[in-house]
């Protein structure tokens, strides 16, 4: 009989290596997946893995991992603050969409100045979206006691109702000939995020990048960041030190909302280009996978974005050159938060085996 | 009749890195109560543990009534007639009575006819109990009957239970006693731990004691003094704090007419509650648990907010402040609960530390924490209240009850507090700690600072406190000097007359 028994204290070890075993055991459990389809499993799991890295075409596909990777992280780091302290944004996809919307509607207010104050306000305006997008869920929560999972999930389709009101209405570019979606951003010198489109570079990078660094700074040097903890792991000890539920809700929700309406902004202007009804392709629920993936972790979630980025780009590759099912390749996916959670219980619990009759 | 009932010879029980149990040997006569006696983690639970089927022992015997007895889980020690009555209650507060004690039966009778037999089981030993009420409403007596009265419908022949009376107060104490009395008359026998020491005198025909998992030696309760028992379990001469002489201080923390509604749906109101601490005096506050002791606690350290008048310190209101801005005027307090309110479990030491010291101690700076500080403050805590641990990186679970009891305390008494508020300092701690632990707060009083201790020993209160109050159902008595007070008005204060014979009746 298998029985687990609570570890004294949590083994660092594990809680670093756990992520590391569920890649490996996803690359096993995905290899069958693929076998069972009928596809070479050691070919399958190389495509995704392999090939965007250093395969032939990997000039391409790099860039791409940036391109994929940081609105992930962006939108996790966020997430990762309020996970912490227990505080649930399930509703990051909606606030990443308004975002964009906001960010790209302050712009096209003034298009086409080239000024080079345009990208600045659309900055501004975007995190403003996406923060009081989030706000919605923080101040029912805190006024009303409701649900913040339920609540932020909800306004993800209202947001993207109002998405294709705006592309098909007040953003719909005046001379596209009557086809959906508002004008090319990336086209417009003064409102475009990249740096170098090459690279796969674009500011949204730069904005993960310093996600992280501050990230870490607030989680393990700042007061705030420590009451974030505390409140996650006790919630009476965090009231006994003084820590006010209301200020920390609100503070989460906004910050994560605000983070994911940049990572929205930097899409819109950039790799998307434009404001369009299709405009969302999830990177705001990936991004809960990359939290815990990352293990909430400011650093875990830099290479858990990395390494997700990773397996859509080869995915992508999978599908059309050997003809797996996307749905297979979401499975594999979802594969890997299924196996990290359940890893995670050997973190603070050790297996034993016993003989029946000790329990 | 005093035929052997349960001999254990040689019992050996080792965890990683430490020996719980160490050839331990002793026996149980049939209807005799035998104490167990020893400090925290001395390796009582484990023996116990052991005779319930719920640890598996390295080596060593158990024979019962001559055959051998190794139980492989609990219902294999339920079966022989073993039951348990744990310190910790495993009730649901939502159920009533019959439904708890069906929860906890092999094969539970009809509801109708478990009603019945729970009314004569608690008619027949002196233990009133409604098996209609919800368990949420019972005080923690009732609940401890709850469980009694689900082992005697067991018809067991040996009932252990795990220090029974620390959540009773004396008049349900000697309810309890007339129980068990009668449960041995018809030849139960009866395994008891306790720290007790007056209890086990008055209630045990033997006692084992037990030190650092070996048995040190037995005794006869009746004709051995309390210290000399206090003396085998502890192995040193014990150190009994001294009161320190009071002189009249000015008043420092003053209760107006402080009413509140508890957070918790199964809380206490509390009720018009007035008082005044002096500087340099230790207010004692008795009372049995669920009475309004943890929303009192929550009311003094700001965890609960009242009118501005409500709680004055220094003629200053501070009842509208939270637990920062008390802590910056400087009243703390320290929690009952050690695990998830005092402290966070899987946070180190050194978090700990942080976690109440952050103001006082100065270790943030524009909101960002001085580690170097805080790990120094730490360890200070640790030095100064002997806290007994690899070092402040260990986390807050990893230690002993008494040992993080010890860090807890220490925490807010190293602030140099104005008002110290404690709630259960000495609860499930071990004698030496205790004794310590009692001493910090003389200290600290003879400093000058004003303490309330909220505690539900009454020892430990008549020790300490200069004067002395209860509360009972979110009600305060009124507060006497705790010199001359006698157990009689002591238990008056804390419930009137004995209302649960009285509501049972």
């Amino acid at each position: 009989m298998i029985i687990l028994e609570k570890r004294p204290e949590p083994s660092r070890l594990l809680s670093i290596s756990t992520p590391v075993f569920a890649v490996i055991v996803t690359m096993i459990a995905g290899g069958l997946l693929f076998a069972a389809l009928g596809k070479n499993p050691v070919e399958a799991i190389r495509t995704i893995f392999w090939d965007p890295l250093f395969g032939e075409y990997a000039f391409y596909y790099r860039p791409q991992l940036l391109v994929k990777g940081a609105p992930l992280v962006l939108i996790a780091i966020g997430l990762s603050l309020g996970f912490r302290a227990g505080i649930w944004n399930i509703g990051a996809e909606g606030q990443y969409i308004m975002g964009a919307i906001c960010g790209a509607a302050a712009g096209l207010a003034f298009y086409p100045s080239e000024s080079i104050l345009i990208f600045p306000l659309m900055v501004i305006a975007g995190a403003l979206g996406g923060w009081a997008w989030a706000m919605i869920p923080a101040l029912l929560k805190v006024r009303f006691g409701t649900n913040e999972i339920l609540v932020s999930l909800m306004l993800v389709y209202v947001a993207e109702q109002l998405l294709a009101s705006m592309s098909l209405g007040l953003l719909k570019n005046p001379q596209g000939f009557g086809f959906p979606g508002s004008r090319n951003i990336a086209e417009w010198n003064a409102a475009n995020s990249w740096i170098a489109q090459d690279y796969g570079m674009h500011w949204g990078v730069v904005a993960a990048l310093i996600a992280v660094i501050m990230a870490y700074v607030l989680l393990n040097r700042h007061i705030l960041g420590f009451n974030i903890r505390l409140t996650g792991e006790a919630r009476r000890a965090a009231r006994f030190a003084g820590v006010n539920p209301t200020r920390l809700i609100l503070f989460c929700l906004g910050t994560s909302g605000m983070l994911a309406g940049l990572a929205g902004l930097f899409e819109v202007s950039g790799p998307s280009g434009q404001v369009s009804i299709d405009f969302n392709v999830g990177y705001g629920f990936t991004a809960i996978i990359v939290a815990f993936l990352g293990r909430l972790h400011p650093v875990g979630i830099l290479l858990a974005g990395l390494l997700m980025a990773l397996t859509y780009i080869g995915g992508d590759i999978a599908e059309s050159q050997m003809g797996l099912p996307s749905s297979a390749i979401q499975v594999f996916q979802g594969m890997l938060l299924f196996f990290l959670l359940a890893l995670d219980l050997l973190t603070n619990f050790r297996v034993k085996f016993a003989s029946k009759g000790t329990a | 009749m005093t035929a052997t009932l349960l001999s254990i010879r040689g019992l050996t029980k080792a965890y990683p890195g430490v020996v719980a149990n160490d050839s331990v040997s002793f026996d149980i006569q049939q209807g005799e109560v035998h104490a167990l006696l020893g400090e925290n983690g001395a390796g009582k639970s484990t023996l116990v543990k052991m005779i319930y089927g719920l640890v598996k022992p390295d080596s060593g015997t158990m024979t019962w009534r001559g055959a051998e007895f190794a139980p492989p889980e609990p219902r294999a020690a339920r079966a022989s007639g073993v039951a348990m009555v744990f310190q910790h209650f495993s009730l649901f507060d939502a159920l009533n009575v019959a439904e708890n004690v069906a929860l906890g039966m092999e094969n539970p009778p009809p509801m109708r006819d478990l009603a019945a037999q729970i009314r004569s089981v608690s008619e027949n030993y002196g233990l009133p109990l409604d098996p209609d009420r919800i368990v949420g409403d019972l005080s923690a007596g009732e609940r401890q009957r709850v469980e009694i009265i689900r082992c005697l419908l067991q018809d067991p022949k040996l009932l252990i239970m795990d220090e029974p009376t620390s959540v009773l107060t004396p008049q349900e104490v000697e309810i309890l006693f007339r129980t068990l009395n009668k449960l041995k008359s018809e030849g139960t026998a009866i395994l008891y731990i306790s720290h007790k020491l007056e209890e086990i005198r008055t209630l045990c025909d033997h006692a084992t004691i037990l030190r650092l998992g070996k048995n040190v030696g037995t005794c006869i309760p009746s004709e051995t003094t309390a210290r000399e028992m206090a003396e085998l379990m502890v192995g040193d001469t014990l150190h009994t704090p001294t009161r320190t002489a009071t002189e009249d201080g000015a008043p420092v923390l003053r209760i107006n007419d402080l009413s509140l509604s508890s957070a918790n749906p199964f809380g206490t109101r509390l009720k018009n509650i007035s008082f005044t601490v002096h500087a340099g005096e230790i207010l004692g506050i008795g009372g049995v648990a669920g009475n309004g002791q943890d929303e009192l606690l929550a009311a003094l350290s700001g965890e609960a907010t009242s009118d501005t008048n409500t709680i004055t310190v220094n003629d200053a209101p501070v009842g509208h402040l939270g637990p920062n801005e008390r802590r910056a005027l400087g009243i703390l307090a320290a929690p009952e609960e050690r695990l998830g309110h005092a402290a966070a479990p899987d946070m180190s030491l050194t978090e700990n530390a942080l976690l109440t010291g952050a103001l006082r101690q100065k270790l943030t700076k524009n909101g960002f924490v001085n580690w170097n500080a805080t790990r120094a403050f730490a360890e200070r805590i640790i030095k100064a209240f002997d806290v007994r641990t690899p070092g402040p990186d260990t986390a807050a679970r990893a230690l002993s009850g008494g040992n993080l009891q010890k860090f807890v305390i220490g925490r807010e008494v190293l602030q140099n507090p104005k008002v110290l508020v404690v709630n259960q300092p000495t609860w499930g701690v071990d004698a030496a700690a205790a004794a310590s632990i009692r001493q910090a707060l003389l200290d600290l009083a003879a400093t000058g600072a004003a303490i309330v201790v909220i505690s539900q020993d009454l020892d430990e209160l008549m020790e300490i406190a200069d004067h002395f109050g209860a509360l009972n159902e979110g009600r305060m008595s009124e507060i006497h000097p705790a010199l001359g007070l006698t157990i009689d008005e002591i238990g008056l204060m804390m419930g009137g007359a004995d209302e649960t014979e009285g509501a049972a009746a």
